[in-house]
């Protein structure tokens, strides 16, 4: 067997590679490993086509995901919890002192990011527990990829687990998820290389070992990765990502990946949101 | 799998993605590896020489693991679990980590079944065995492979 | 800081084979590692040791090395015949001791 993939683009050098590396395990389409999940699932993690990375991962995987009690990222839901109820800052409160219980946020990830009056911009999950803090709580915002930042963000995901992610990108939040679209298709870093390429052009196909999905992960995040052996934001993956093509990593929480953020998450709308989920 | 041939981006990408696999790899384990003999002259003392017969443990694992760092495996032998006869212990055994001894989970007839499910971490692509001492002192031993397939371009 | 999980079914009938998980949060550093920018080894800091017991009665226990992945999870059996408490025990390499507990009605 002997097959041909092609990127299309403007004029660019193009080698002919031995397939085993790049493509290690082959240049298998779907279904060439045990990655595929099983029908079931499909239902619940594909919709109007849109797959989420739970498809692309082996039936292992997600079997840790699946089990609650197995799934390592329920650790930072509880701790999540214990932070709930913590009272921390000068006005002497804590999240529950004002929102009873965290599943009254129930419904607030799947909509986020979005357009902020205040600041005029977008603000995420993050930023706005981290407003909370200052605003309301008047203690220290949380450091971004802090232990407790992800797990409040992780708790406040998985209260809202199983609704579809729907988030809006009209009025006031248009220009800024045009802003986080051409960041997506932009070519970048020495490889010269744009998030649309693995994802769209080469889904369902391996880089090296690497079974490429089709790179939405919007209700995933924080999402518990086997390699990180904890939990990380969206934005640490947007990172990884952007080093994988030698790339300059925007900062977590800068402008640029929370418009970015907002376009993966649109490109997500639909899928449920299955935080704490288990990737490679 | 035959060689294929693929027209795709430029040479430095595979390039990349092979560093940064031997990268993880190094992180991994970036230490002198054990070796199958490592591994026999554990076995040996755990044994106290004594030779291990085929069977009676079984040891699952997926064939193919995502991410060596965690790799979900269960242990089982077969016994009656009773005061008179029962396994008391299950070791595993890696034969290509820096170290060979990975874990050892002991039963009781309490226990009601010699099983135990754990998640490990795997350096490369190896055999692994497991081996349990039934209450009479007899010793078993199953073994399984594993391909690790360690993200090269994980991020 | 909630340190560890474990499920235990609320009841059981007598004679009845339990399957018992447990999941506790621990880096597991396993001494093999680099630290990627002084390029020193990072110290080994695991957890060695875990037992589970069945109204005191220790059943099940655990010899760990730093090839146990972070954030063990173990899962494993107990034969239960009256209601009763369990106890798990984390033993950590550096003295530290976490615990959990869970009843079980066995009817
Ligand atoms: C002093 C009261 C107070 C405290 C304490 C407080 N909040 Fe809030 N929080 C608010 C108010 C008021 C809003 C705005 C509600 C709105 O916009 O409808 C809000 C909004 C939010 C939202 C967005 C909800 C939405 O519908 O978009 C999140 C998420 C949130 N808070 C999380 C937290 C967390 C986590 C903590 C603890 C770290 C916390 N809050 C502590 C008062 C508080
Ligand atoms: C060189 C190929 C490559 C490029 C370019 C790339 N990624 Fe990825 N990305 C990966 C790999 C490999 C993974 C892990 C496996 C997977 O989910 O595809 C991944 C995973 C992801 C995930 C997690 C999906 C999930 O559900 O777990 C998201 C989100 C993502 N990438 C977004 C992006 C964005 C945004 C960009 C552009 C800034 C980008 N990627 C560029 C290779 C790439």
């Amino acid at each position: 067997m002997s097959r041909k993939v092609s990127m299309n683009g403007r004029g660019r050098k193009r080698a002919a590679v031995v397939a085993s590396l790049l493509l290690a395990a082959g240049l298998a389409g779907y279904g060439a490993s045990s990655a595929m999940a099983c029908d079931a699932c499909k239902g619940k993690y594909e919709v109007d086509g849109r797959k989420s990375g739970y498809l692309f991962a082996t039936k292992e995987t997600q079997s840790i995901q699946d089990d609650d009690f197995i799934n390592p990222g329920m650790l930072w839901v509880e701790k999540g919890r214990e932070l709930w109820t913590k009272v921390e800052g000068e006005a002497g409160k804590s999240c529950a002192s004002c929102h009873g219980e965290p599943e009254s946020l129930r419904g607030v990830y799947p909509v986020y990011p979005k357009y902020d009056p205040k600041t005029e911009k977008l603000i995420n999950i993050e930023q706005r527990i981290n407003r909370c803090r200052t605003e309301q709580m008047k203690a220290k915002p949380w450091k971004w990829e802090s232990e407790p930042l992800l797990a409040m963000t992780t708790l406040i995901g998985y209260v809202s687990r199983g609704l579809p992610m729907n988030v809006k990108i009209d009025g006031p939040a248009k220009p800024f998820f045009e802003k986080g679209k051409e960041f997506y298709f932009k070519r970048r870093g020495q490889l010269d290389m744009a998030c649309k390429h693995c994802h769209y052009d080469f889904a369902g196909r391996y880089i090296r070992a690497d079974l490429l999905s089709e790179g939405r992960g919007g209700g995933a995040f924080p999402a518990y990765r086997l390699k990180w052996q904890k939990i990380g934001s969206l934005h640490r993956r947007f990172k990884g990502c952007n080093k994988q093509i030698r790339a300059e990593p925007y900062k977590p929480g800068s402008d640029e990946y929370v418009n970015l953020e907002l376009f993966v998450k649109w490109r997500s709308r639909g899928l449920p949101v299955e935080v704490p989920a288990v990737r490679r | 799998m035959s060689m294929m041939k693929i027209e795709v981006i430029d040479r430095r990408t595979f390039l990349i993605g092979a560093g940064a696999s031997a990268a993880t790899l190094a992180a991994l384990s970036n230490l002198a590896h054990a070796t199958p003999d490592q591994a026999a002259a554990f076995l040996a003392k755990l044994t106290g020489g004594a030779q291990p017969a085929e069977g009676k443990v079984k040891l699952v694992m997926p064939e193919i693991a995502e991410n060596g760092a965690t790799v979900p495996t269960e242990v089982s032998a077969d016994s009656p679990m009773t005061e008179k006869d029962y396994c008391k212990s299950i070791s595993i055994i890696s034969t290509k980590n820096p170290k060979p001894h990975i874990c050892t989970f002991h039963f009781t007839p309490r226990s009601g079944k010699a099983v135990a499910k754990i998640r490990v971490r795997m350096a490369e692509t190896q055999e692994v065995w497991a081996v349990a001492q039934m209450s009479d002192g007899k010793w078993y031993i199953g073994k399984t492979t594993v391909k690790v397939t360690i993200g090269g371009c994980g991020g | 800081m909630a340190k560890a999980r474990v499920k235990v079914p609320k009841t059981a009938k007598a004679g009845e084979i339990i399957t018992i998980k447990t999941l506790i949060r621990h880096k597991m550093e396993s001494g093999n590692r680099k630290d990627k920018k002084t390029g020193k080894l990072i110290p080994r800091h695991i957890i060695d040791k875990f037992t589970a017991k069945y109204n005191g009665e220790k059943f099940f226990w655990a010899d760990w090395e730093g090839g146990v992945s972070a954030n063990p999870y173990c899962s494993f059996t107990c034969k239960v015949d009256k209601s009763g408490e369990f106890e798990f025990i984390w033993h950590d390499e550096k003295g530290e001791e976490y615990t959990a507990k869970a009843k079980i009605t066995v009817a």
